[in-house]
């Protein structure tokens, strides 16, 4: 899966290369920056990967957590170990942690490298207008990365949650990656605009802020605010029904 | 059924242990009581609540009533005291078909807080040991057969020394040799002290390992004892072949026995045209000796012999005479049902 992630930038990357010069306005934001600074690659491949593909990939990870061990039956055996009911979810729990801290790493270090390697790397001209040398941008990168793994982690406290539901994994997969369009969607409609700041996907395309001089931590702190909700509440949701739950599979 | 032994020396006691599904009552106020150091075969057709109870007393379920204690301590309050000495195999093995065998058995380990990682390697390699899978340890699970995942199944049980093994249908897709193993496994463990409860619709199979048995039906225990009380609790009958089936069934009245001609299950007298009426009748229910039944020695109350004489003086012309004593089967059958008309 990381390696479908580490493809993306690739893509991108070697599209660029080929064809002619992008028109500047076509295209995701950015991409017509790449072909004068290759650091570029990694910040739209981000962009275009956050949407759907690493919702997708975090979808399967953290749908598969609990569900997959009772899939295979192996979660009977983990209990009676006894790996202990809270234990097993805080450790499930982390492992998709992990795969979210290391899933948008991997789309903006794969992207730097391709971009470095295919393009010329240099200053880079901020939103802000401000200019800075290529180290601090991969500060920056970096950065973003982490903005995309706090925007993940509520949804895959969703992800958790719904594992926690069914013994089907494929299900709990699904219902997590299609959770995360349906909320995409109401976020694009003006009528529910009421609704609109308490969506878990709400803040996932705000990281221009962090492409600023100084960096805006305004949508930073809001997103860390509403993820850290999104936790709370499924984290506390997939405790209460995992606990109790009748493991008969 | 046997007296309940005091609860310092059982392995598991419930009481009014149930567990209801929607509208359907699995497992339905079931009393076992296991004792310490046996042997106890779990028996009952399928979906009979034998797994749905292990589930229950392994915590994997909760109870919808009544309360169990496993080895003396109260459960599932103290779940996590008592599952670190228990080892389990619930409904046939389960693993990570990516992982080798042993990766697989240190998995499950490490997911045990209670035993130490420095001993890991070890204990899994003797687990691998026992159940004869030294040789296949490195090889992928997906390229197991039913027979070695079952043992695999068994070692994971075996990771630790443990108090009790509860073993739902361990011989499950094991070939003849297999089982022999296992079998001889479950003597081993039981004479190193540990309790074996073992599920089971294989009636040899409990016969030749068990000390005790217990056998459910539709949610509930139908009988529990010993494995000669349980063979015993079934009446003794004596079985009469003859012409005469009148003259027979009065003789047999001045005993005080009740015959009956060619009970359901059984042959159709009829059918023997020239050998005549088959008569079945139950004898008294005084305690049989368990050891002489076959021979034609009978209860305290009426001596076969006796009857045997007095029908042929009555003039009856006696083709076949025999006391018949129920098998584990038969009593199962008795008890569960017959055929496919099983209580469901």
């Amino acid at each position: 899966m990381l390696c479908a992630l580490a493809a993306i930038p690739v893509l991108i990357a070697v599209a660029v290369r080929v064809s002619s010069a992008v028109p500047p306005g076509r295209g995701p934001a950015f991409l017509d920056r790449i072909t004068q600074n290759g650091l570029f690659v990694g910040v739209t491949a981000m962009l275009v990967s956050v949407p759907l593909f690493l919702p997708l990939t975090v979808g399967v990870v953290a749908g598969d957590t609990v569900a997959g061990e009772a899939g295979m039956g192996t979660l009977r055996y983990l209990l009676v170990a006894p790996a202990g009911r809270i234990r097993l979810l805080l450790v499930k729990y982390a492992g998709a942690a992990v795969f979210v801290v290391v899933a948008p790493l991997v789309v903006a270090l794969v992207g730097a490298g391709i971009g470095a390697a295919l393009f010329p790397v240099g200053p880079v001209t901020l939103l802000s207008g401000d200019r800075i040398g290529a180290g601090e941008a991969m500060g920056r990168l970096l950065l973003i990365a982490g903005y995309l793994t706090v925007s993940l982690l509520g949804l895959s406290a969703i992800g958790l949650f719904i594992s926690t539901l069914t013994d089907v994994p494929v299900g709990a997969m699904a219902a997590t990656v299609v959770l995360s369009v349906v909320s995409q969607v109401l976020d694009s409609l003006p009528q529910l605009q009421w609704l609109h700041p308490w969506l878990f996907s709400h803040y996932w395309l705000d990281f221009g802020d962090l492409l600023r001089q100084p960096v805006a931590w305004d949508s930073f702190a809001s997103n860390a605010l509403l993820q850290g909700g999104y936790l709370a509440v499924f984290g506390a949701l997939a405790y209460g029904r995992f606990i109790t739950k009748d493991v008969l599979s | 059924m046997t007296a309940v032994a005091p609860a310092a020396e059982l392995s598991i006691e419930t009481a009014g242990l149930s567990k209801r599904f929607g509208h359907q009552l699995a497992v339905d106020g079931v009393d076992l009581a296991v004792p310490k150091g046996s042997v106890f075969g779990f028996l009952g057709p399928n979906g009979s609540g034998k797994t749905t109870t292990i589930r229950l007393l392994l915590g994997l379920a909760a109870a919808t009533g009544g309360s169990m204690r496993v080895l003396g301590e109260e459960m599932p309050r103290r779940l996590h005291e008592v599952l670190p000495r228990v080892g389990a195999l619930v409904e046939g093995p389960a693993f990570y078909p990516f992982l080798s065998g042993a990766a697989n058995l240190h998995r499950f380990d490490a997911a045990d807080p209670y035993v130490s990682a420095a001993t890991r390697r070890a204990r899994v390699q003797s687990a691998l040991r026992r159940v004869g899978l030294t040789h296949a340890a490195d090889k992928k699970v997906r390229a197991y057969s039913l027979g070695m995942k079952q043992r695999l199944g068994i070692a994971n049980a075996l990771l630790a020394p443990r108090e009790l093994l509860v073993l739902d249908e361990p011989t499950n897709g094991l070939d003849p040799q297999g089982t022999r193993e296992v079998r001889s496994l479950v003597r081993s463990l039981a004479a190193d002290g540990a309790t074996v409860f073992v599920s089971s619709h294989l009636l040899a199979e409990v016969e030749q390992i068990c000390t005790h048995a217990a056998i459910m039906s539709a949610g509930k225990l139908v009988a529990q004892g010993t494995l000669t009380e349980l063979r015993q609790s079934g009446q003794a009958r004596i079985r009469v072949l003859t012409p005469d089936p009148g003259a027979a069934t009065q003789v047999l009245a001045g005993f005080g026995l009740n015959a009956t001609r060619s009970p359901a299950g059984s042959p159709d007298g009829g059918t023997a045209a020239g050998a005549g009426e088959v008569l079945y009748a139950p004898l008294p229910a005084v305690a049989f000796d368990g050891q002489v039944s076959s021979d034609g020695a009978g209860p305290s109350g009426v001596a076969p012999e006796a009857v045997v004489a007095a029908l042929v003086a009555a003039g009856v012309r006696v083709r076949g005479f025999a006391t018949e004593q129920l098998s584990l089967e038969e009593r199962f059958v008795a008890l569960t049902g017959e055929g496919f008309d099983v209580v469901q």
